[in-house]
């Protein structure tokens, strides 16, 4: 997409962070919890505006920064945003530690956004892995939110086991807001009676899709969006429909740091989410 | 300027700065609330440093590159300006290697966070090469982009005062030639020296500059000096040897990212960084937290950093360029040609620094070379 059609990111430093204040503490999975925050000042959260896809950077001073993508309604301002965060490093272990009132800084949004255009009036699969679910929730919420102007919604879903499944009681709701759900895990427990697998056999199993008449989103490791991708391809689905979230580096999100650099394109400006035909031959070379 | 007669002095477009009057000039720019900076002898190199008098820089000295390879030597003139590039580029004033950011205070609201103020510095670079101004150009781009503009970089670079040196001579490690970034300075500057004995054959760049010519009431050039001039420039060009197929490589390199030479090298490589510090053009930045004992105030600073260090790509999983092949080939792809993707220009000005100052002597325009010939199998991951 191109950068005329984003929200503004707040202040034109971009190195500047705004405070904001956390207003719940969700726990979602094991060393995962959904964070949910507005900005102290009235007027920064009132203009505040993301699109799903997009980033901020969430800074806690003495300790540092980390990119974190929106998990919550798009609809909503900079009153009330989410983030769903796993607690694997220095930052996001702070960040864990925060509670009801706590304050931290928050820079964005950045990055690119989910295709929502491309995808009206079309057939919608979004597949998942892991945590990777969480940058795709405001997607569909925005796909429920108008739920009549998309064709066939899909969420293919897989997590390694049964209770790291993220979001669970939510996946219900989506299933009565007219979305199709598939989940699978790597390891079942005894309570398991579904898929065991990988994400793209879901797809590979899919029944009746329309591959020029679909549009398929894929956030999640790596290895699991590209063999999405293969999958896709394999069902007919062009290139050109199909669009992955990816993760690098990130320290300024504004392209001027250099971390985030992956062949031609700065991760974080350029991305996170690219067309697959623009990264494909990147996705085949190693440590790139 | 021939033509120029009494009357048309003042729009003579290249004038004679004596030597005697050098030190004037810079007097001048002093009292006009520059700080000079230029070339000055620090530690066995020639570094860019604040200065005020002719006596700082390196009179008499040049010096001697090669690949991994960086001596001063004793020159038998007296010229002011008669070495070619040394370690430090225009770079660390413009995008200095340590730059506060942001600053968080402990309240009673809870933190304020503000901007840092940028230091109004404003510089007179004395001494930037062809291949600087190109170098300037380039992180221009980078730093002054249509999302998003890097202030302190955009406020030293509009008010500072360029005074260019043609280079007269060029050192076996220079390549411009070949990256049309020189070795003759024609645009971005606010004066052009070459320097002759007993002077310099001044070119007026900008009305700014023009005003400092005007109030030394410097004369306009003879046709004698405007010719030894251009000789002095054909001699640094006709110095240089070594060439990069500039668009053979832009068009090519990226295509061999599974090159059995990206191992070969990093045989060689000591992923030092050394080649990305002394780059005019390399831009990459990390920041981190300053702190006082309290934690009641924290700076946000940034400071250089290296696609060569293993850190530096790294996510949850670890660092995406484990090894030194994929960290060396991140840098030249870049460099050379995804920096076209990137900026519209290529990353590389032709100074030969990484050359130089790669202590095992790796030659980029040599790896560039090897990398783009034609290929005796086709590769796995082309796009």
């Amino acid at each position: 997409m191109n950068a005329e059609s984003r929200p503004a990111t707040l202040a034109c430093h971009p190195w500047v962070a705004h405070v904001a204040i956390v207003t719940e503490v969700r726990s979602e999975i094991d060393s995962v919890a959904t964070f949910r925050m507005r900005f102290r000042d009235p007027e920064i959260a009132r203009q505040y505006r993301f699109l799903p896809g997009q980033f901020n950077m969430l800074y806690l001073p003495s300790c540092g920064e980390s990119a974190i993508s929106h998990s919550g309604p798009p609809e909503n301002s900079g009153e009330d945003f989410w983030h769903t965060i796993r607690f694997v490093g220095r930052v996001t272990d702070s960040i864990a530690k925060l509670k009801v009132g706590d304050q931290l800084g928050v820079r964005g949004p950045f990055g690119s956004a989910w295709p929502l255009d491309a995808c009206r009036g079309r057939d919608v699969i979004i597949m998942s892995g892991g945590l990777g679910l969480a940058p795709l929730r405001p997607m569909i919420y925005a796909l429920i939110a108008q739920r009549e102007s998309y064709g066939r919604v899909v969420l293919l879903h897989g997590a390694r086991t049964p209770d790291t499944i993220l979001y669970p009681e939510e996946i219900s709701q989506w299933r009565d807001h007219g979305i199709e759900v598939e989940l699978t895990v790597d390891r079942a427990s005894n309570e398991w009676d579904g898929n065991v697998g990988v994400v793209p056999l879901l797809l590979d199993r899919l029944s009746n899709v329309r591959p020029s008449e679909t549009e398929v989103v894929t956030c999640g490791p790596e290895i699991m969006m590209h063999y999405s991708a293969v999958s896709a391809l394999g069902r007919g689905i062009p290139e050109t429909s199909i669009w992955m979230s990816m993760e690098r580096n990130m320290q300024c999100a504004a392209g001027l740091c250099g971390h985030c650099q992956w062949g031609p394109w700065f991760v974080c400006k350029d991305g996170p989410v690219f067309r697959y035909d623009t990264i494909r031959s990147l996705l085949k070379v190693r440590d790139l | 300027m021939t033509s120029a007669t009494e009357s048309q002095e003042s729009n003579a477009a290249v004038v004679w700065l004596p030597r005697a009057i050098f030190q004037a000039f810079l007097d001048l720019l002093s009292a006009d609330g520059y700080q000079i900076i230029g070339p000055r002898i620090e530690q066995g190199a020639i570094v860019y440093a604040p200065l005020e008098r002719v006596e700082d820089l390196p009179l008499g000295w040049t010096d001697e590159q090669g690949p991994g390879l960086y001596r001063l030597k004793k020159r038998a003139d007296e010229a002011a300006f008669g070495y070619v590039v040394g370690p430090h580029s225009w770079k660390r004033f413009l995008f200095p290697p340590q730059t506060d950011l942001m600053r968080s205070k402990q309240t009673d609201e809870g933190w304020d966070m503000s901007p840092v103020e940028p230091a109004d510095d404003k510089y007179a670079f004395l001494g930037v090469r062809a291949c600087e101004l190109a170098a300037m150009e380039v992180q221009d781009r980078v730093f002054m982009t249509p999302m998003f503009t890097d202030e302190l970089y955009q406020r030293r670079r509009s008010q500072s005062l360029i005074i260019a040196v043609n280079c007269t001579s060029a050192a076996p490690t220079c390549f411009c030639t070949s990256m049309n970034s020189g070795p003759k300075c024609h645009k971005g500057f606010d004066l052009a020296l070459t320097e002759l004995t007993g002077g310099f054959v001044v070119e007026i760049g900008s009305e700014l500059g023009r005003r400092f010519t005007d109030r030394l009431m410097l004369v306009p050039v003879t046709t004698q000096r405007e010719q030894d001039a251009a000789a002095a420039q054909q001699q640094a060009v006709d110095q240089i040897t070594r060439t990069l197929d500039r668009e053979h490589v832009q068009s090519t390199l990226k295509n061999r990212l599974n090159h059995k030479r990206w191992d070969e090298v990093a045989e060689k490589c000591l992923s030092c960084a050394n080649c990305t510090m002394v780059c005019p053009t390399c831009f990459c930045s990390s920041v981190d937290d300053v702190t006082n004992l309290v934690d009641e105030e924290v700076i946000r600073q940034r400071h250089w950093d290296s696609c060569f260090n293993f850190d530096f790509s790294h996510i949850s999983g670890g660092p995406v360029r484990d090894q030194t092949r994929s960290r060396y080939r991140q840098w030249l792809t870049h460099k050379l040609t995804h920096w076209v993707d990137q900026f519209g220009t290529s990353g590389c000005v032709g100074c030969g620094r990484c050359i130089a100052w790669c202590p095992v002597g790796i030659d980029l325009t040599e790896e560039a070379r090897i990398l783009c010939e034609d290929p005796a199998v086709p590769e796995e991951g082309q796009p």
